[in-house]
């Protein structure tokens, strides 16, 4: 048996996979095992197939493989679905009982647990928990305490009153006990505990804490999967730190409130995702000339259009670095794990107030549905650092008057940027437009100010190059002949897969780059290697174009764009194929 | 705020390109009149405008301002007055601008009732774009997009208001700048939405809805017994689809803020070094 285990819950729409996957998954964080979930689902309410899968391991587990240990199956299409994961030592839950899964066949020799689920649920009171009896008895199977499962149902079912937690509990126990009667026999699993303490959050929620952390106090968004969750987390925690939740009447409008707000001096934001940046998209030059700073995150999901908006892809990536009519000064940061959706979202903060810009923070779905184990002291809130750039007071607002006492909002600073006076500052009132205007914000179509002021902006970009440190992250071989570049959410993946084609004597030089614009420059990484490969869930190879353009040289692809994240070890092959110089990589993934 | 603010300290330094004759020049100074009048100063204003000769308006005047794209100023002034609900905030816009490519916009900023005022310079005409139909021009009215007229009747944005929850709705008329600025004033004073639609001729694209036509036609409320508090009446005026009206056709007296519901009490421009206090429990959350 590997060190880890895959563990999967799987049903139709509105069976409640979700919540208890996430129960589970709870469990496992709290008895210190690290978890990674991934969700597959389909875009509809109820019907439908959804599964909710966990990996699991004592050492930190940072994506998916293509291997099912143990699967509850609350249809028989969880089993289809999933049979090419399935192995000769797989354990699979059903309901027996259940009129539809009368015939279910079970792949290879995987050993299937008949455990009447309602019936034991109905015992325990009701048969809604028919799931919770499903936990318990994949508890028996894993040798994992079910005391640890107990907490979890109190954190899900507590406001739903005492008998209510008892019940799920008693479920439980009744899955168990069926199966320790039933099926007397040792599995081979055996779920450690130890007593490391672990915080389990997905990517969107790292970005809602990221936000708070950093002091946004305004929020306005449009619901859209799967960027609505930022919103979800938001709502009711902000408040708490004296700013507010606007749900907006579309996208349009939500940027322009969050811009409103950004302008009266609040740390501003919003989110969405492809489409919704499509309609933001009127609003980035209004945003960039007129220097306010915003924080618009995209979560990407497959596109284009409405595409597959519960899949995975990073198509966007040209959309945000370059969309929007005329030469905006921007920057683009794209987390490359969950941790990083928190941290990367701080900093967005502070670029976008130190450079008064538009900065757009591109996460996925993968991030964004994902749930993942931590230190909670990754996220530790003393290392926040806040920098709200150029702002003056009342004291200072003279420095910047002109001759006849007008505050230059818009001044031509060599280093491109301009004081920023919050409204309610005496002697701070002045104009600013998206018209192209002079240092106090007037209009102008004069040739000279024109020059003046959009150097000035493009200036803040070349100033950041020089202040900030826009590196990347780096793993494997330094010295390896085959470079890996990735960017976004495949960092995880790209990490196991290399371990995976480490321990087959490959040696791989791995660059994570986190910075899309401005970006590390990566001439002398790519030159120094014999075989470069960038991969990214797209069609078209975005990234690889753009390195393509820094580097002046062609790079290989590995795009992945069926809508499913890249697992660890279909990646490691992926790597082999191309290394062995076996094309087609596409037809592969599809 | 100080009180010896003079509707002159919120005139820019900029002179206004707009045609000589154009309603703009009026409404926009029973603006500054309305805004000085009800102690404010241009520290402590945020004019937010939209695009059209209308939107030129945030140029000429001097407060913090931002002009900015067609049709999105409401969501940008209800931003500000949310994140600082201690400055004064006000919206102008076109017809165009406000009733066409921001209507939705509109009705959302009425039934949200942020307490900030909305002024509408409506010329029944395209300005900016050189004279095309807008959505308040005349069924048969000729331009150069709509040669034999839209075919289409006018949006009546008074009764798209009331349909929508409004808590203040006023006519206005650029040229009366006595009462122009007083119903500005009242849209001001007002606790929630003040919206006021404002006739301000165009002179050069539109030789129907002209100033002679709105004088000779334009009734004023404060003549009639026109009881504002009742909703029933303001929906009779407001539906007389071939009467002008000016005054104040709608108040809500109990009406509360957006903001104040929602209880957002102080700027939210404040933010500390760190993150804020207490922001460990965030992480805690996800045991
Ligand atoms: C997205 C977008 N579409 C079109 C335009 C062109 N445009 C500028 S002003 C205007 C109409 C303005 O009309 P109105 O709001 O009635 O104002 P007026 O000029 O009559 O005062 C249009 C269509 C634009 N600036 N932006
Ligand atoms: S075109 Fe009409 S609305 Fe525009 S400035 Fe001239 S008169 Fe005024």
């Amino acid at each position: 048996m590997p060190d880890d285990l895959n563990w999967a819950i799987g049903g139709e729409a509105g069976d409640g996979i979700d919540s208890t996957g996430k129960i589970f998954a709870q469990a496992l964080s709290r008895a210190g095992r690290h978890v990674f979930t991934s969700k597959d689902f389909a875009s509809r309410i109820r019907g439908g197939y959804t599964a909710y899968k966990v990996r699991t391991s004592v050492d930190r587990v940072e994506s998916v493989v293509d291997r099912l240990d143990i699967l509850i199956a609350l249809t028989e299409r969880t089993i289809h679905e999933n049979e090419d994961e399935l192995h000769d030592d797989s354990v699979i839950i059903y309901d027996g009982e259940r009129s539809t899964m009368q015939d279910v066949e079970v792949p290879g020799d995987a050993t299937a647990l008949e455990v009447p689920l309602k019936r034991l649920a109905e015992d325990a009171g009701g048969a809604i928990m028919l799931n919770v009896v499903a936990l318990g008895a994949a508890c028996e199977v894993t040798n994992f305490p079910i005391e640890n499962l107990d907490e979890s149902l109190e954190k899900r079912f507590g406001d739903k009153g005492e008998a209510i937690v008892e019940n799920n509990k008693t479920a439980a126990r009744k899955g168990q006990e069926y199966v320790r009667e039933e099926y007397d026999h040792d599995f081979g699993f055996d779920l450690e505990c130890t007593d490391a303490d672990y915080v389990l959050l997905n990517g969107d929620e790292a970005i809602g804490m990221g936000a708070l952390a950093a002091g946004c106090k305004f929020y306005s968004g449009y619901p859209i999967t799967p960027a609505t969750d930022v919103m979800e987390y938001l709502t009711g925690r902000i408040d708490q730190f004296g700013g507010k939740v606007v749900q907006a009447e579309d996208e349009l409008a939500a940027i322009n409130m969050a811009l409103g707000a950004a302008r009266a001096g609040a740390r501003s934001m919003t989110a969405t995702s492809g489409p919704g940046i499509d309609l933001m998209t009127e609003t980035f030059g209004l945003v960039a000339t007129s220097e306010t700073p915003l924080v618009i995150c995209d979560v990407m999901r497959s596109g284009p259009s409405t595409g597959m908006p519960t899949k995975q892809e990073q198509g966007d990536l040209n959309l945000t670095l370059y969309g929007g009519h005329g030469e905006i000064p921007r920057f683009v940061v794209a987390p490359t794990t969950i941790s990083e959706c928190f941290w990367k979202t701080v900093e967005a903060f502070n670029l976008a107030e130190k450079y008064q810009t538009p900065v757009f923070l591109v996460s996925d779905l993968a991030l964004a549905v994902t749930e993942q184990t931590f230190p909670p002291e990754t996220f530790d809130m003393d290392e926040v650092e806040i920098d709200r750039g150029k702002v003056v007071d009342e004291e200072e607002v003279d420095a910047w008057l002109d001759e006849k006492g007008r505050f230059q909002a818009h001044f031509a600073a060599a280093d491109g940027i301009s004081p920023r006076a919050f409204p309610g500052t005496t002697d701070g009132a002045h104009m600013t437009t998206g018209l192209e205007h002079d240092e106090l914000g007037r209009r102008t179509e004069d040739q000279e100010v024109r020059i003046e002021q959009v150097d000035k902006r493009q200036q803040k970009v070349e100033t950041a190059r020089e202040q900030e440190d826009f590196d990347y992250r780096e793993f494997g071989d330094p010295d390896a002949d085959t470079l890996v570049i990735s960017w976004g959410s495949n960092e995880g993946a790209l990490r196991e897969g290399l371990d995976l084609l480490d321990d087959e004597g490959y040696d791989i030089r791995f660059i994570s780059v986190p910075y899309i614009f401005p970006r590390p420059d990566l001439t002398d990484e790519v030159q120094a290697a014999e075989d470069v490969i960038v991969v990214e869930c797209n069609a078209t190879g975005q990234f690889a174009d753009v390195v393509e353009h820094d580097v002046l040289q062609r790079v290989d692809r590995i795009n992945k764009y069926d809508g499913v994240r890249f697992k660890a070890d279909e990646l490691a092959e992926e790597i082999k194929q191309q290394l062995a110089g076996e094309a087609g990589t596409q037809e592969a993934t599809q | 705020m100080s009180s010896d603010v003079r509707f002159t300290d919120f005139k820019s330094d900029k002179q206004p390109t707009w045609c000589p004759g154009c309603g703009d020049f009026g409404t926009m100074n029973g603006m500054m009149k309305a805004l000085a009048e009800t102690g404010n100063d241009p520290d402590n204003t945020f004019v937010v405008a939209g695009i059209g000769c209308s939107g030129k308006i945030g140029t000429y005047m001097h407060s913090y301002a931002l002009h900015g794209v067609h049709g999105r100023a409401l969501p940008v002034g209800i931003g500000v007055k949310m994140a600082n609900p201690e400055l004064e905030v006000m919206v102008a816009g076109g017809d165009g601008d406000g009733y066409s490519i921001g209507a939705g916009h509109f009705i959302h900023a009425v039934r949200r009732n942020v307490d900030m005022s909305y002024v509408v310079m409506d010329n029944r005409i395209y300005g900016l774009t050189k004279g095309q139909a807008s959505p308040t021009s005349r069924e048969d009215f000729e331009t150069a997009t709509t040669p034999d007229g839209p075919g289409q009747p006018p949006v009546n944005p008074k009764a798209l208001a009331l349909a929508s929850g409004a808590t203040f709705i006023a006519q206005s008329f650029s040229s009366n700048a006595q009462r122009h600025a007083e119903i500005v004033k009242q849209a001001i004073e007002h606790d929630g939405f003040g919206f006021v639609n404002v006739y301000s001729p165009c002179v050069t694209f539109n030789d129907v809805d002209t100033y002679d036509y709105f004088r000779d036609s334009i009734v004023d409320l404060a003549d009639t017994d026109h009881d504002p508090s009742n909703r029933d009446q303001a929906k009779d005026k407001i539906l007389e689809s071939d009467k002008e009206y000016m005054g104040v056709l709608y108040q809500d007296d109990s009406s509360v803020p957006f903001e104040e519901r929602e209880g957002i009490e102080a700027p939210m421009n404040d933010v500390p070094d760190g993150a804020p206090e207490g922001a460990m429990d965030l992480v805690r959350e996800f045991y």
